[in-house]
């Protein structure tokens, strides 16, 4: 296939060549070639086979709108080669076919099926027996559908999005959408313009976005416009509609074959990329724009046998006939025409879907014979096409005697015949029965025509069947731009490398990555129990409350009592919803009169920090609440020795005296100011230390280089299980109360109100359903965290956390128990894998239980 | 959800750089039976209409602010923070 002369207005560079490889042979392209345009000037005419029929299909819009080229481009399924700029070394391949796109075998569904395969046949003949469906399914996939994702691919493509806010957005770079856009930036305006059109005119003061396609348009004037990989977010004062219109195929038996196209497409093939798209042609047409083609064809050197002007000499009859799915005559109300090239169209249709998106009325025009927009909402503006101004056009027949009416889903005249005699006589319920208007095409090729023939069917005007709903996207979409950038944001602390270095095994708690162990779970537990140990605490929930009424909002906001919190001192406290439940725990220490360092758990920080600013802004009161998480480290110090190492590193005063249990004070560590807490989650004499995060790594390689050893989130699990200390969120849910999790010293009942009192005070007085308690197990087994506990052969509560004690030498844990078998020695009974195993209830801590270690 | 929500610090914004935090409820005052404790807690008034809301800026100011909203159209007619109340 040889290019015709160099064209006046040609798109490609035919000094620029470059290649591509088509079903594994390589195809030459010059620059600014498409896929499509380079394929047919290689000699391809058969593009794609048909969704349901396995027809041949070739080159109809050449812009994109229509299904007829979809091919898959580098793994991408279902990309529109006519559109898609050729580039250096893209792998296209056809898909949707068994066999090869010229011998595809299962067109044997066009041949011998169709009698078969009438609309809708598989809602009836494959739903029996149902056993059967499953494979039913597997064989229809296969037979029908588009192109195939790659079920084991990788993400390779970075899609990205980026927010856009400018005075006017116009949609469409045609004639009339680049006069708007160039009026509005002469009135010293800030305008966009998005075309689908890769080669869109050059910016005249306004910015161009192409190959770009609007999505459509959402509530508050958002539109999302699609430009490769990037999604962009628009937001304008004023949207101008200048999409055009669209060309309408018509509809008559071989209105599918390879050959046939409408006039846009024919002009672009010679037009842009100087080819010929047939020898003997035929135009049928209903407006000047699309007649016109036949002098394009002329001057191109394509013999025009005939030209026809629907507006007034409009056929009863046209039927194409081909062989091999390609298109070698016509037969036009009894004259025949031998040709491989027939440019048909009717009455171009206005591409009003965004304007109707936006909040627009569409109107059936009877003179024209299209849905026109009228009253467009404020903002929304509509140039050129769209909006009707079509030139001199008159409608065309419905259908010159059947063929199909939507060539994405093949959908024929007799479907839509067939689906009105089932009675489904709304064009809503004729598009979900027929699925036509819902393949790719989106309805840009079939809405009208079946909008017409199913007026024509019922004797009804076109107006009183309306339109289908239009809603967005307008154009298709990948998946991945709508998804956008692979986003899993990590929190990490100031001594993440410490831990990465040591060889800690990281895993994910919420948003945070932390040391789950340092290899030996079990040896950081003796270490602590033992010696000293030190952990990376900084996931901690840091909030400062300071203010004149800092002390009434915390008791407010808490059940516990803060007021009579000595400044110095530390206290454990819980938060409850009004609802009563268990919201989150951490310790309260008052730094002075009117300055309060809240703790809260690791996931809970942000949740917590919103609850206090949220009841601040209800209740009015003088505070101010700072949330340090970000900027403030912390590590725990625990175990026999951590008084002695502490003091190593400090000139500050540690002893037991000046720095009792409960006990908070500002200090110099290791040259580090520090707040010390003390405190003891994990059962032993520890230290909290909290400091400025840049200190971090200076500070953990101090206390580690004297002598205190790493110990990651699994040792913490197990010392305080044998603390039974909770979790929460773990050890409770969010029916759980401070009642029934064992804890009612929290609750001062006697204060004239704090959120969740009347709650509390009603549980208190319905008596609990179920409580926490500590478990042992007798023989040897750790049951699984969530494993059920079992009575009399019926579910009677469920464990939270189990883990194996090597102190204790048995499996031990946390429960939810009906409040007859919270007693001290109560057998209960645990399904594991199916067997029971038997527990015993132990209401105090298996270590320490009298706390003597964590005063000491 | 795309309308724009302006935030009573830094003006229009996505609504997407906010959390909603549901309708403005009354906190009973003295001591609420079950009925009425279980009508503040559970219960909403779900309205079709205009109705007060909570709102955060969390994706920028932190602020939390009152918002009167149309639920049916999205409309916001108006946001503003609260009025610090006396203080107790």
């Amino acid at each position: 296939m040889t290019r015709l002369d160099p064209q006046p207005r040609e798109r490609i560079d035919r000094s620029a060549e470059l290649t591509f490889s088509y079903r594994g042979k390589p195809v030459t392209a010059f620059d600014g070639d498409t896929i499509g345009s380079a394929l047919y000037a290689s000699g391809v005419r058969v593009f794609s086979r048909s969704f349901k029929y396995h027809r041949r299909r070739g080159l109809l819009c050449c812009s994109g709108a229509c299904p007829n080229c979809m091919m898959t481009v580098d793994g991408v399924p279902n990309v529109r080669v006519c559109a898609e700029p050729a580039s250096a070394g893209a792998v296209v391949h056809p898909q949707n076919v068994l066999g090869s796109i010229d011998r595809d075998l299962l067109s044997i569904v066009d041949r011998i099926g169709r009698p078969f395969t009438p609309v809708g046949f598989y809602y009836r003949t494959m739903i029996r027996p149902r056993r059967l469906w499953p494979t039913y399914e597997r064989f229809l996939r296969n037979v029908a559908g588009l192109g195939r994702i790659d079920r084991h691919g990788v993400r390779t493509t970075r899609y990205d999005t980026e927010h856009r806010r400018v005075d006017v957005l116009v949609v469409g770079g045609g004639a009339s959408g680049l006069r708007a856009a160039r009026e509005a930036a002469a009135g010293g305006e800030r305008v966009l313009l998005a075309d689908e059109n890769p080669c869109a005119a050059p910016a005249d003061g306004f910015d161009v976005v192409a190959p770009a396609r609007a999505l459509g348009i959402y509530e508050g004037g958002l539109v999302p416009v699609a430009a490769g990989t990037l999604l962009l977010r628009v937001r304008a004062r004023r949207i101008v509609i200048a999409t055009g219109a669209v060309e309408q195929p018509l509809v008559f038996p071989g209105n599918d074959l390879v050959g046939v196209m409408l006039p846009d497409g024919a002009r672009r093939l010679v037009e842009d990329f100087a080819l010929a798209p047939g020898d003997r042609a035929v135009v049928l047409a209903a407006d000047d724009r699309a007649l016109a083609v036949a002098d394009v064809l002329r001057r191109a050197g394509v013999d025009v046998v005939a030209s026809i002007d629907l507006r007034t000499d409009e056929p009863a009859k046209i039927e194409a006939a081909g062989r091999r799915g390609r298109l070698h005559g016509v037969t036009i109300d009894g004259a025949h025409h031998d040709c491989d090239l027939l440019v048909a169209a009717g009455t171009p249709q206005p591409a009003y879907s965004l304007l109707a998106q936006a909040g627009a009325r569409v109107e059936y025009d009877t003179s024209r014979g299209v849905f026109c927009p009228t009253d467009l909402p404020p903002g929304i503006e509509a140039a050129g096409r769209v909006t009707g101004a079509l030139g001199e056009v008159a409608p065309t027949r419905a259908s010159h005697g059947g063929g199909f009416v939507c060539i994405c889903e093949d959908v024929a005249t007799k479907d839509l015949e067939r689906a009105l005699a089932e009675g489904f006589d709304s064009i809503e319920l004729a598009k979900r029965y027929t699925t036509v208007t819902m393949g790719p095409c989106q309805g840009r090729l079939c809405h009208l025509s079946s909008i017409r023939l199913y007026a024509r069917l019922q004797g009804a005007a076109e107006a009183a069947i309306g339109t289908t709903t239009a809603r967005p996207p307008w154009a298709p979409v990948e998946l991945g731009l709508l998804a956008g950038r692979s986003h899993e944001p990590a929190k990490r602390t100031a001594l993440h490398a410490r831990h990465e270095q040591a060889g800690a095994e990281i895993v994910w708690t919420g948003a945070w990555k932390r040391a789950h162990s340092y290899g030996d779970a079990a040896a950081e537990v003796r270490a602590v129990h033992e010696a000293a140990g030190v952990i990376d605490v900084s996931t901690l929930g840091k909030l400062l409350v300071t203010g004149p009424d800092a002390a009434a909002f915390l008791e407010r906001l808490y059940p516990n009592r803060f007021a009579d919190l000595k400044p110095g001192r530390v206290r454990y406290g819980v938060l409850s919803t009004d609802a009563g439940r268990i919201m989150d725990d951490g310790t309260v220490a008052r730094l002075g009169e009117e300055q309060y360092y809240v703790t809260t758990t690791s996931t809970g920080s942000d949740s917590v920090h919103g609850w206090f600013e949220w009841w601040n802004a209800s209740w009015g009161m003088d505070v101010e609440i700072v949330n340090l998480t970000g900027a403030v480290a912390a590590v725990n110090v625990a175990g026999p020795n951590a008084r002695d190492l502490l003091a190593q590193a400090t000139s500050a005063d540690v002893s037991r005296e000046a720095l009792p249990y409960l006990a908070a004070r500002e200090a110099t560590v290791a040259d580090v100011p520090c707040l010390i807490l003390r405190i003891g989650f994990v059962g032993e004499l520890g230290y909290e230390l909290h400091f400025a995060s840049p200190h971090a790594e200076h500070l953990w390689d101090t206390l580690v280089g004297l002598g205190a050893t790493p110990f990651g989130l699994e040792a913490q699990r197990i010392l305080r299980l044998e603390k039974q200390h909770i979790i929460v969120g773990q050890d409770t849910d969010s029916e759980s109360n401070v009642l029934d999790a064992q804890m009612p010293w929290i609750v001062k009942f006697d204060k004239d109100d704090f959120v969740g009192k009347w709650a509390l005070e009603h549980a208190r007085a319905r008596g609990p359903r179920e409580l926490l308690v500590g478990f042992e197990m007798l023989d040897g087994v750790v049951p699984p965290e969530g494993s059920q506990v079992v009575r009399e052969g019926r579910p009677g509560g469920r464990v939270t956390s189990a883990r194996w004690s090597e102190r204790l030498e048995r499996g031990i844990g946390l429960a939810w128990v009906p409040p007859e078998h919270a007693r001290e020695d109560a057998e209960l009974e645990i399904r594991v894998d199916g067997r029971l195993e038997h527990a015993r209830v132990r209401l105090q801590p298996f270590y320490d239980p009298d706390g003597s270690q964590l005063r000491t | 959800m795309s309308f724009l929500l302006p935030c009573p610090h830094c003006g229009p914004r996505d609504v997407n750089e906010f959390d909603y935090a549901g309708e403005v409820t009354t906190r009973p005052t003295g001591t609420p039976d079950v009925r009425e404790l279980a009508g503040y807690v559970y219960f909403r008034r779900n309205v079709a209409g205009v109705q007060r809301e909570w709102w955060h800026h969390r994706f920028g100011c932190d602020a939390w602010f009152l918002a009167e909203r149309d639920t049916r159209t999205n409309e916001v007619l108006c946001t503003e923070v609260p009025a610090a109340r006396a203080r107790s």
